[in-house]
């Protein structure tokens, strides 16, 4: 990307106005999920910048948007803050129950996606597997229809078997959705699988359970790990099939960040956010340094 | 797999459980659930021990049509509007109530002579009366103030953004009103076809200027984030956040549609015989003066109207910020719920139309 | 695989065999069949799951936009009993051609089944249906069912007694389309059209029109998000490709955050940036650009939508970009410059076609993920920025009319099955990337 040292003036010109303009898109890429972090510390219930908070006076800014995600719901939340306190928390705290409930039923779909997800893959990237492209089509578009009519169509669905309202009909949902990431990484990892070393491991005696669990799965297990973790994402960021099949026991935290945006956004939905940016932030960590090792292990990246 | 299945199973077990010795009452969130919880739940979870969920809706009688029709019921009790139960008994989807099971008020009136008139029908039991109105931020118009519903449409003299609810219902009302009608010439009016186009005509001068609410708690938030100049809102909710949060909102009572809210039980609750308890407890006249306490609707039993006093605050006296008290009641109009069960469906797809277009 | 080498080498005169004596292809055959069988098994599961959750759910939804049988028979809440209702009046829509000017006859069998229904408690749910069709006729039946048990000979007079637009044609019609278990009805009313009183498709009156215009709205709307993205996306996604990996894999997690921050989230900054009270509006009033009456409204509106999914679906055009730009090499662009093409030509002639791919396959990606798009038009669309998707919730949340939504959401899908299929053959789902 350097400039050749022959570039006319207006080359020059316009390589500095393109640098430019890559860094206004990125800073649009970005500005909007960093921006919160500093205003969930704010110390008034707004939106914007207050003086103080731009004079970096120390008390424009609090913790207190944090302590109500806490707080809310609590049968008593002046009481002194021992132990009966937090168990108060734990207990009754919508944010809580909401957080409980989501990683309730991410981390089940995410199983379920992922084991199905990953058989399938490995059955897919076979060269044998008949109506190879119909199959794979079917499978990839929950990602595709518009999740609106999924969560229509299961409404209807669940009303009828009695799935509505209860987790396991959410778990289900959310497995379904997905599933397509989860095949779309495996796949991928298996683009570069060496079929033969299959064969290799069956030569020296290994039956197929044994050389899948000591040949393959080590190989693509960064793939499934990565389908995994969109998956867990998927489901711990759906708020549309939630809103139509679940019950009022069963509120995750989009489900509650959602009401709380129509009624009121008040900067505890900021710390909420900036709670998910910064696990966002980690698994995002996660599947690049996962990415890194695979492509190390398969020979396909400089470094 | 199979540990999955068992944890799962588990899980939708103490789902079960749980539920066995909870109560889930669906209102209209914000300050008008809290004073709920504050007046109904505690009592009632302190008295027998049951504990009181409280589940949030935009509008509940539209979730709990769904759940019923889908037949999927998993609220006990829902806080819905007059017109609104009327057209959900009408098509069977509620349990109906037996009015004995009311408690007679304090001063020993039998309950159906304690309740205003129409206030126990079928299927529903009023807790309130609350009204529609506009309120404004003091600190916008410095100089002459919005005093008349017309003032609301002026947008020549009170410029500025307007807060609408997304529902044909009131907006049509006030419309009507603003444009000069008589407020008891109203619903005639809306009957004919000449009478919907002047209202939507009426309508069509701030359309521009309008930014639709959808919850109750939103149009306070909009007045104080400075997103609108002015807006309708349920008054109890304006009143909340000016004299509990000291927000500069000042109401205005003239144009404003009264109508009654109250409890009903789905067809099909999960804990139908609690919820009749519960709906019964809460609707005894010391009940229903101590939700008074907390927000500004007026009791739906004679019997409360005397034992309502001050604001929770302890200085507040309540009678003023009444939809009921004479001095708001000049130009006033009480909400015609047959019009509403009736023509809600043709006449929200008419908004709708005049909405996208 | 290892016995086909394996074969012996004093042929049999019929062929090629196998060393126990089976014929080559034979066994090449059911070798080929085994292996397949077994890939098919591994996808077994998976597939059964996913047709069972949404395959077969769709299915239902598409089946309920042909039928909404309220007027043919009623379903009792509690108990689940199904019973045949409006028996005779349907019997004298069959034995009377569309445009009959009802008789006494038609009126007795109205009659009956009203005080049927009174009986079941089942005319809200009639009217409900018959109102679809005829738009304020829901309460004639809720009041006149009430007075069912009055209705006495002659049922004419009676009915017409208790409310005269029992003679509404338009009605009539109405009941008679609801007397047919299967409809395309919702269909047509999606379109914005309807039956006039001769049972002919018409166009619904102009002032209740609204969902051509909000398909046509999704589409536009949709396609100006793709070309944003494509405008702000192509850039950045030049740059990736043209830095060393160190910085470009640096610079990418710019692009990969936002793809993993939670859409709630982002739409809620979108919200924080926009309002009038927001950051951007502030800014732009310190700045001096505009006066602090003059803030200006950007959200709750279109301008709110296009803005938030223009970002939120941005890394879907910048991921396949790159990944086509990546390979690029830059000797071809070098040479075009050393035969003499300036640099913007060597750009447009030899560069851009090179590209297309990616262009196509982002452009695709965004325009069928916008077109469904529901949570973040439902935030900060305001009433103009609102797309097919939050009216498909409207009708399944609020008015309940559940064909109706069931209809519009099939036409949807239909469009967006339409795009998949042609992603599939110019794209390949093989193809798609994440990250």
């Amino acid at each position: 990307m350097a400039l050749p040292i022959h570039a006319s003036r207006l080359e020059r010109i316009w390589h500095y106005t393109y640098l430019t303009i890559c860094a206004l898109i990125f800073l649009f890429l970005i500005a909007p999920i960093l921006i919160i972090i500093p205003l969930s510390f704010n110390a008034e219930p707004y939106f914007t910048f207050t003086e103080k908070m731009l004079s970096f006076d120390p008390t424009g800014y609090s913790m207190r948007w944090y302590d109500t995600l806490l707080t809310l719901g609590m049968t008593n939340p002046e009481a002194p803050r021992n132990a009966a306190w937090w168990a108060d928390a734990w207990a009754n705290s919508t944010w809580i129950r909401a957080a409980k409930n989501s990683v309730i039923i991410g981390f089940f779909s995410t199983i379920l996606a992922t084991a199905l997800g990953t058989l399938a893959a490995l059955g897919l990237s076979r060269p044998e597997m008949p109506f190879r492209r119909t199959v794979m089509a079917v499978l990839i578009s929950p990602m595709i229809v518009p999740i609106i009519i999924t969560a229509t169509g299961l409404f209807f669905f669940y009303s009828k078997t009695g799935l509505a309202g209860s987790y396991v009909g959410i778990i289900m949902a959310h497995a379904t959705l997905g599933i397509p990431f989860v095949i779309i990484t495996v796949t991928a990892t298996l683009v570069g699988f060496d079929q033969s070393l299959n064969r290799a491991a069956a030569n020296l005696g290994a039956n197929p359970a044994t050389s899948f669990f000591k040949i393959t799965m080590p190989l693509i297990l960064p793939g499934v790990v990565s389908g995994a973790l969109f998956a867990f994402v998927t489901s711990f960021d759906e708020v549309v099939v939630v809103l139509f099949v679940a019950a009022h026991d069963q509120q995750t935290i989009p489900r509650q960040m959602w009401a709380g945006i129509r009624e009121q956004i008040s900067p505890a939905i900021l710390a909420v956010a900036t709670i998910l940016v910064v696990v966002s932030i980690g698994l995002l960590t996660a599947v690049e340094l996962l990415r890194r090792r695979s492509e190390r292990m398969r020979g396909l990246s400089p470094g | 797999m199979k540990r999955t299945l068992i944890l799962t199973s588990a899980l939708v077990a103490a789902g079960v459980a749980a539920q066995a010795e909870e109560l889930a009452v669906m209102s209209w969130g914000g300050a008008y659930s809290k004073s709920q919880v504050e007046a109904y739940h505690k009592p009632f979870t302190e008295k027998t021990g049951v504990t009181v969920v409280d589940v949030v809706a935009d509008n509940p009688a539209t979730p709990i049509k769904a759940q019923v029709e889908a037949g999927n019921v998993t609220v006990d009790v829902a806080d819905v509007e007059y017109a609104d139960a009327m057209a959900l008994c009408d098509e069977g989807l509620l349990e109906e109530i037996d009015p004995s099971i009311l408690a007679a008020g304090a001063d020993g009136t039998a309950a159906m002579d304690d309740f205003l008139p129409g206030a126990v029908t079928d299927c529903f039991v009023a807790t309130i009366v609350f009204s529609t109105m506009y309120a404004y931020d003091d600190t916008v118009f410095t100089g002459e103030k919005p005093t008349t519903i017309a003032d609301f449409f002026d947008l020549e003299k009170f410029p500025g953004k307007r807060g609408l609810r997304k529902t044909p219902k009131v907006n049509l009302e006030m419309a009507l009103m603003a444009d000069g009608v008589a407020p008891d010439e109203v619903y005639d009016m809306l009957e004919t076809d000449e009478g919907l186009d002047r209202a939507f005509a009426k309508l069509d001068t701030i359309k521009d200027s309008v930014v639709w609410w959808e919850a109750g708690a939103q149009p306070p938030q909009l007045l104080a984030d400075g997103e609108v100049a002015m807006t309708t809102a349920y008054n109890g909710r304006i009143f909340a956040a000016a004299v509990s949060e000291g927000k500069p909102f000042v109401s205005v009572f003239n144009g404003q549609v009264y109508e009654y809210d109250g409890y009903v039980i789905p067809l099909g609750a999960p804990n139908k015989d609690l919820a009749m308890e519960f709906l019964a407890f809460a609707t005894q006249t010391q009940q229903l003066a101590d939700q008074a306490k907390w927000i500004s609707y007026g009791p739906a039993r004679k019997s409360s109207g005397p034992l309502v006093g001050l604001f929770e605050d302890g200085k507040t006296e309540m009678g003023p910020y009444m939809p009921t008290a004479e001095q708001n009641l000049e130009v006033a109009l009480p909400s015609n719920f047959e019009f509403w069960a009736d023509r809600n469906v043709e006449l929200s797809e008419r908004f709708n139309a005049w909405l996208a277009n | 695989m290892a016995d086909m080498t394996a074969t012996s080498p004093g042929a049999a005169p019929q062929g090629l065999q196998t060393a126990d004596g089976r014929p080559l292809k034979a066994a090449l055959a059911a070798s080929q069949a085994r292996a397949k069988r077994r890939a098919f098994y591994l996808v077994a599961p998976l597939l059964a799951f996913v047709l069972l959750t949404f395959v077969l759910p769709i299915g239902q939804l598409l089946s309920r936009s042909v039928s909404d049988p309220r007027f043919i028979e009623n379903v009792d809440r509690s108990s689940g009993e199904v019973t045949p209702i409006m028996v005779e009046l349907r019997d004298w829509f069959k034995a009377n051609p569309p445009g009959t000017e009802p008789d006494e006859a038609a009126y007795q069998a109205l009659a009956q089944g009203l005080a049927q229904l009174a009986e079941l408690r089942g005319q809200g749910d009639v009217g409900t249906r018959i109102n679809y069709e005829a738009p304020g006729t829901r309460s004639l039946f809720t009041k006149t069912a009430r007075r069912a048990d009055d209705l006495e000979a002659p049922f004419k007079e009676a009915i017409l007694d208790v409310d005269e637009d029992w003679a509404d044609p338009v009605l009539w019609q109405a009941m008679r389309d609801a007397s047919s278990r299967y409809t395309i009805n919702f269909y047509l009313a999606a379109l914005d059209m309807t039956r006039d009183v001769d049972g002919n498709i018409v166009n619904v009156p102009e002032d209740r029109q609204v969902y051509l215009l909000l398909f046509k709205r999704t589409a536009i709307l949709s396609v100006l998000i793709t070309v944003t993205t494509l405008v702000l996306g192509f850039p950045v996604a030049y740059l990736l490709a043209t830095l060393p990996l160190r910085y470009s894999n640096l610079l990418m997690i710019l692009v990969l955050l936002p793809f993993w921050t939670s859409l709630l989230v982002r739409t809620t900054s979108w919200m924080v940036l926009l309002q009038s009270q927001g950051v951007v509006n502030d800014l732009l009033v310190w700045a001096g650009i505009i006066g602090d009456d003059g803030r200006i409204q950007m959200i709750y509106n279109q301008m709110g939508t296009v803005i938030a999914m223009t970002h939120i679906l941005l890394p879907f055009t910048v991921l396949p970009l790159y990944s086509v730009m990546r390979p690029i090499k830059p000797s071809y662009v070098r040479a075009a410059r050393s035969l003499g093409a300036t640099s913007w030509t060597a750009f447009r002639r030899v560069y851009l076609p090179q590209t297309v791919p990616g262009i196509g396959a982002g452009a695709l990606l965004v325009f069928i993920l916008a077109v469904g798009y529901y949570i973040t038009p439902a935030l900060v669309g305001g009433s103009s920025g609102q797309l097919i998707s939050n009216l498909i919730a409207f009708h399944m949340q609020n008015s309940l009319n559940w064909s109706l939504a069931a209809a519009l959401a099939s036409l949807l899908l239909a469009g967006v099955l339409v795009l998949y299929w042609l992603y599939d053959r110019l794209v390949g789902i093989d193809n798609l990337k994440l990250g």
